[in-house]
């Protein structure tokens, strides 16, 4: 039974990653870039969370509401100003703008909110901690659900907005060919900086739902990219279903190991990711990702 | 008279640049009769940046590979140093057979991660750093998570120990830049900045992509061991939490970049400056970081090239022969 539990258990941790991995699976499909910055931006909207919910007192679904747009905001501006430019620059300028970012970022964080580990688990209310109990042994914790259903819905919502919508198309156009696109009038800063903004909305909301099941702090941001590109590796790259199977993969490697040791949980993710690396799918990462 | 144009490998300048780099390394090599010990000690820590700086321009600026790992090679180096120890080897071989064991290791490891391009490989060894700290951190022979000191120095006396440390760092140091210097003036120098410049197209030239990068991926490892196993010699205790940190690449492409990637020169500079900001304001903590950060991501953005590169680019100078210059000769 404990078996059975750890991989549900692992099964919602998936859902999780997933929505971590979605922002930067969306955005290496169409700029064909890893955004080192990713955990740290999302921690950084967690923060933004967490500093409203600390000052006026709210729920932290209530502080989502303003925290989101604004976070789209950012994305938006991080994309028109820092990384378009990045992008002129060849294939390693923006990898060593993001990782400077994110070196800017988490120590901006460590100095405005000191190294302190934070939750947002009390302030979500009940809803944190309660569970549904299925049989005498086997309960299903009801937040496990919720955040997978989020991760259902916001990766079937941008596979719907990809597939059937202008905006959609303009996307796929711009990740085949942004030049063949620029000239039947899409401009490609435009569909990038919506990318972003996307992005690091939904790395907000996965970091806000990480503070509600457990704790953060202003360097967990390297920890969450780590594990969100994990599960787009593991899924493979460029499929938002393929990157909900891959957090899964790697949530349930993660909580059996866990079960078998605490301390072999987050190796067990590693190797599993490895292990996909060394095998036969592991030889066509690079080619299919070549732009 | 005809006018024809010819190609030369170096100039005066980088005659008598490389007739300076000579002299150089020879009065380096006498300064812990000149300076105290403790002068020797920080001079130890600038050479050990400046292996880290060289290794990473050599990834980076001349095989295209952004590493976020490289601290997998520095704590390996420095782990196995501690390793070989405890297996009853003095401490200064066991520095050499450590950084020879982490460039095995990179050896072993350059088939998986060189599947991965760009951001994936970036973060792919990244992976690996994580997954080799964790596995230390596990040994308790080695210290586990807090950390173990390097017994067997105490033999020597203290300014004894610090000049023998200072002259293997050195030693390395200038090993390595030899290494990358011959690396270049041969013909796998082109080969290499063809493919930073673009993997794809220097293939279908008939470029050998994999076991190039390969090479560079080894030599980088071995580099990046030596730096942690002289770290080790140098500070004689370390945690798995900072050997194994990022912080170390954050430093790297600070000194690469703000010098000059890829160019032969840069690296040297940007670790000097690194050096003595890093004395400067270590103590500012987080400030620090984030000051390391903004000037990193300007560099990237406005300057890609680095001082180093304004400067050369400006004054139409290369020190070091690396390269290949048309001239016009009169004949």
């Amino acid at each position: 039974m404990t078996w059975v539990n750890a991989v549900v258990q692992g099964v919602f941790l998936g859902g999780l990653y997933a929505l971590f991995a979605c922002g930067l699976s969306l955005m290496f499909g169409v700029m064909r870039i890893i955004n080192l910055a990713h955990g740290d931006l999302a921690i950084l909207g967690t923060f933004l969370v967490w500093a409203l919910v600390d000052r006026l007192g709210v729920s932290p679904w209530v502080a989502l509401v303003p925290a989101l747009p604004v976070m789209l905001g950012v994305g938006y501006l991080l994309q028109r100003t820092v990384l378009a430019r990045s992008l002129r620059g060849g294939p390693l300028i923006p990898l060593l703008t993001t990782f400077g970012l994110a070196i800017v970022i988490q120590n901006a964080l460590l100095r405005a909110f000191s190294p302190d580990v934070h939750s947002l688990g009390a302030p979500a209310g009940r809803i944190s901690t309660a569970s549904l109990r299925v049989t005498g042994q086997l309960s299903v914790p009801v937040f496990g659900l919720l955040v997978l259903a989020a991760a259902v819905l916001v990766l079937g919502g941008l596979h719907l907005v990809l597939r059937r919508t202008g905006f959609g198309r303009e996307m796929r156009a711009t990740a085949q060919d942004p030049d063949t696109a620029a000239l039947v009038g899409i401009p490609a800063s435009s569909v990038y900086a919506r990318a972003t903004a996307i992005a690091v909305a939904t790395a907000t909301l996965a970091g806000v739902f990480l503070a509600i099941r457990s704790t953060f702090d202003p360097s967990a941001g390297p920890t969450q990219l780590i594990f969100a590109f994990e599960a787009v590796v593991i899924g493979g790259l460029g499929s938002l279903w393929g990157t909900l199977i891959g957090g899964i993969v790697l949530g349930v490697a993660q909580t059996v190991g866990g079960t078998i040791d605490p301390q072999y949980s987050i190796l067990a993710g590693h190797l599993v990711f490895l292990v996909i690396l060394a095998g036969p799918r592991g030889r066509s990462i690079a080619t299919r990702s070549a732009p | 008279m005809t006018t024809g144009r010819r190609v030369r490998r170096s100039s005066t300048a980088s005659r008598v640049a490389s007739g300076c780099v000579v002299v150089a390394a020879l009065a380096l090599c006498g300064m812990p009769y000149m300076v105290t010990a403790n002068v020797v000690q920080q001079l130890t820590s600038l050479f050990i940046f400046l292996i880290l700086a060289v290794m990473w321009n050599a990834l980076a600026g001349y095989g295209g590979m952004v590493s976020v790992g490289q601290q997998a090679f520095i704590g390996a180096g420095a782990y196995g140093t501690i390793f070989l120890t405890q297996w009853g080897i003095s401490p200064y071989p066991a520095v050499v057979l450590a950084s020879v064991g982490s460039a095995v290791l990179a050896a072993l490891l350059s088939p998986l991660v060189l599947r991965l391009r760009g951001g994936q490989f970036a973060v792919g060894t990244w992976v690996v750093a994580e997954v080799l700290a964790l596995l230390v951190t596990f040994d308790h022979d080695l210290g586990g998570g807090t950390g173990v000191s390097l017994r067997g120095l105490n033999v020597y006396g203290p300014d004894l120990r610090r000049a023998y440390t200072y002259w293997i760092t050195l030693a390395f140091a200038l090993l390595l830049l030899a290494l990358v210097f011959a690396l270049l003036r041969h013909r796998t120098g082109a080969a290499l900045q063809a493919i930073r410049d673009d993997e794809d197209a220097a293939a279908s030239v008939g470029v050998r992509v994999r076991p190039l990068k390969a090479l560079l991926f080894v030599l980088a490892g071995f580099g990046c061991g030596a730096a942690g196993a002289l770290t080790l010699a140098n500070t004689l205790f370390i945690q798995p939490q900072s050997i194994f940190g990022v912080q170390w690449t954050a430093y790297m492409i600070f000194m690469v970049l703000v010098g000059g990637l890829g160019t032969f020169e840069g690296p040297i500079v940007g670790a000097v400056l690194f050096f003595t900001v890093q004395y400067a304001f270590a103590d500012a903590g987080a400030v620090y970081l984030i000051g390391l950060g903004l000037v990193a991501v300007a560099f990237a953005l406005f300057l890609p090239r680095g001082l180093w590169g304004l400067f050369a680019g400006r004054a139409q100078i290369q020190l070091l022969p690396v390269g290949y210059r048309l001239e016009d000769s009169a004949s």
